[in-house]
């Protein structure tokens, strides 16, 4: 298991290294001059130039890239164009809203996403199944920031009891925050639970159907045991895999729903320097939504040797 | 499922070999999902390119004795705060939503060939080439689509470029997989035994075979394309206004929520059509074309 992990971790420093000079490169898509991109067009000669400055365009393309590289290793995301101020810090301020909203909609999603795909797996061509089936396929249809807002609007005129903006910090006031986050993560989960239940039923049904499950069943074992002990257990490994890419949705729909819902997180910091192209911000935002991607998918691969000692051989 | 009984009887038997079996075209129809997807595609499709005779007013022009009109006979969705009417707006924003979905689906289907193929036939390059797709699918693809857009500037040709950089690494890899499975054919070994060189090995024989999956991706692709460009849109990096997409009408409603929930809640559920339809046909092409196989979606 030991030599198992060094590898993974091994395998992904040439993807990491990949990741970052993606995100170094996304300046040198810009059309024209970033900084006047940054800037109006009545800026004067000398905020171009320091703004320039600033992006380090006044200097050769390597050497450019070599400093950047070399402020990367300690950390330093460079500084932000707009609220002058280290992009780390503000990136690290907002980071632990963000990753609350991911992993409560996570949690949810595979809670009741796994539970449904069980349920119509077993009940297989029943009604259950497919009204389960056709719920999880109008989740996947149904743009997350539009659920959003149309809960804002059922909710404010049906059960008022959830406020649809002024996010309150756990810290400050945990049962204010609990009621703010509520609608972010019902609406999170909601579209993600339908890839989990779709996978979980066809993953069971494949495993439902092999000849140890009808021995299990032979033997007089009970059905809920051989449906969970013999079934689910086995149908694990699609699943585990379909969790790890749902987090990439989860990331990417929270920095969405963090606007719908005015939430003070990584979203938000990472939009507004999107519409005011602050560069140093928009590529900060990406690596580190990057690297935690990153690291669950190491995670994944882990888990598979838990579940599966087979892949610890491969 | 009849098919489920028919496969105990004779478990490694091809489905080739499966008596009366019936024509590609005629299973496909025989498919619940692909029919009424394919319905449900086809008459988004058939309205959003007749948008200009269909459309019962001029998509851009407000009206200010009409504004936030709630929907009634002349207004079958209600008008906007500037008295513009939320139907006709729908329509042309189906028109150019569903143009930016196919483009990002035909795109991405390309480029996905491309390096896929090259990757799993090749496989000298498939190392660097697959280390590649990894790092561009590290980044959560709706935010390296955000990320793009914005830094291209805000077109429509700038939103598809963005999105399809964004699907293609996944489209990619599914391309290598088949192509990784089907060069270890008997009947590629054929080819190249009678002297066929590499590009028509993979034109007539690698990519003939290996293209259910892509077919099923493209599907797919489209639909979250669509989804993506809403969301791009909305935030503000999507085509520039005054264009009508849905994800801007979302955001022109987005303030008159509760006031005036139909302009929000009219084009939401035009893209939830749009979406659906395309599901539908993608679960259906699935199921005809391999049950077996996986997609990740």
């Amino acid at each position: 298991m030991g030599r198992f992990i060094v590898r993974r971790l091994l395998a992904s420093i040439p993807v990491l290294f990949l990741v970052s000079l993606i995100t170094f490169g996304l300046l040198w898509l810009v059309p024209g001059d970033p900084a006047s991109m940054f800037l109006d067009a009545s800026a004067t000669a000398e905020a171009l130039e320091r703004v320039r400055r600033e992006l380090g365009l006044d200097r050769p393309f390597l050497v450019r890239m070599g400093e950047w590289y070399m402020r990367l290793l300690q950390g330093d995301l460079g500084t932000s164009l707009l609220l002058n101020r280290s992009v780390t810090s503000a990136i690290l301020e907002r980071l632990p809203v963000t990753l609350s909203l991911t992993m409560l909609a996570f949690f949810f999603a595979v809670l009741i996403g796994v539970a449904a795909g069980v349920v119509a797996a077993v009940r297989h061509g029943k009604a259950a199944d497919q009204g389960m089936m056709t719920l999880a396929l109008l989740g996947l249809s149904i743009p997350e920031f539009w659920l959003g807002l149309v809960l804002i609007w059922v909710v404010a005129v049906l059960v008022p009891i959830f406020p649809p903006g002024d996010y309150v910090p756990f810290f400050t006031n945990p049962w204010e925050w609990a009621r703010h986050i509520a609608l972010p993560t019902f609406t999170l989960a909601c579209v993600q639970m339908g890839f989990v239940a779709r996978m979980t039923r066809s993953s069971m049904l494949e495993v439902l159907g092999q000849d140890f499950v009808r021995t299990a069943r032979a033997k007089g074992l009970p059905e809920s045991y051989v449906v969970v002990r013999h079934g689910l257990v086995n149908a694990m490994v699609p699943i585990v895999t379909v969790m790890g890419i749902m987090v990439g949705g989860l990331l990417g729909g929270a920095v969405v729903i963090e606007q719908v819902f005015s939430i003070p997180g990584m979203g938000r910091l990472i939009i507004g320097a999107v519409l005011s192209r602050d560069f140093p911000v928009i590529q900060g935002g990406l690596l580190f939504l990057a690297l935690i991607y990153l690291m669950v998918n190491i995670g994944v691969d882990l888990l598979y040797a838990v579940i599966d000692p087979r892949v610890r051989l491969e | 499922m009849s098919a489920t009984t028919t496969v105990q009887a004779a478990p490694n038997a091809a489905p080739s070999a499966a008596p009366g079996r019936k024509s590609f075209v005629r299973r496909l129809f025989g498919n619940r999902s692909f029919v009424i997807g394919l319905v449900l595609v086809g008459l988004i499709a058939l309205l959003a390119l007749l948008a200009n005779v269909v459309a019962p007013y001029d998509p851009l022009k407000g009206n200010f004795r009409e504004r936030m009109l709630a929907p009634n006979l002349q207004h079958w969705m209600g008008t906007d705060h500037f008295g513009r009417d939320i139907l006709s707006r729908v329509l042309h924003g189906a028109r150019i939503s569903l143009q930016i979905g196919f483009m990002v689906a035909l795109l991405t289907g390309a480029a996905g060939v491309i390096i896929g193929a090259t990757a799993g036939y090749f496989r000298r390059t498939d190392g660097v080439i697959m280390r590649l797709m990894d790092a561009f699918m590290a980044f959560p693809s709706i935010i390296l689509a955000i990320a793009i857009s914005s830094v291209l500037g805000a077109s429509v040709t700038n939103v598809i470029i963005a999105l399809a950089i964004a699907a293609t690494p996944h489209t990619a890899r599914i391309v290598r997989a088949s192509v990784m499975v089907v060069r270890e054919m008997e009947y590629v070994e054929a080819a190249r035994a009678l002297g066929a060189g590499h590009a028509r090995i993979l034109l007539r024989h690698v990519m003939a075979n290996a293209m259910a999956p892509l077919v099923v991706r493209m599907t797919y692709v489209f639909a979250v394309a669509i989804l993506a460009e809403a969301v791009l849109s909305y935030i503000g990096v999507g085509p520039p206004p005054p264009a009508p997409t849905f994800g801007a009408i979302i955001a022109n409603g987005r303030d008159f929520i509760i006031a005036a929930p139909w302009i929000t809640v009219a084009p939401g559920l035009a893209i939830v059509a749009c979406v659906l339809g395309l599901n539908l046909l993608g679960d259906g092409l699935r199921d005809v074309l391999d049950p077996r196989m996986v997609v990740n979606r």
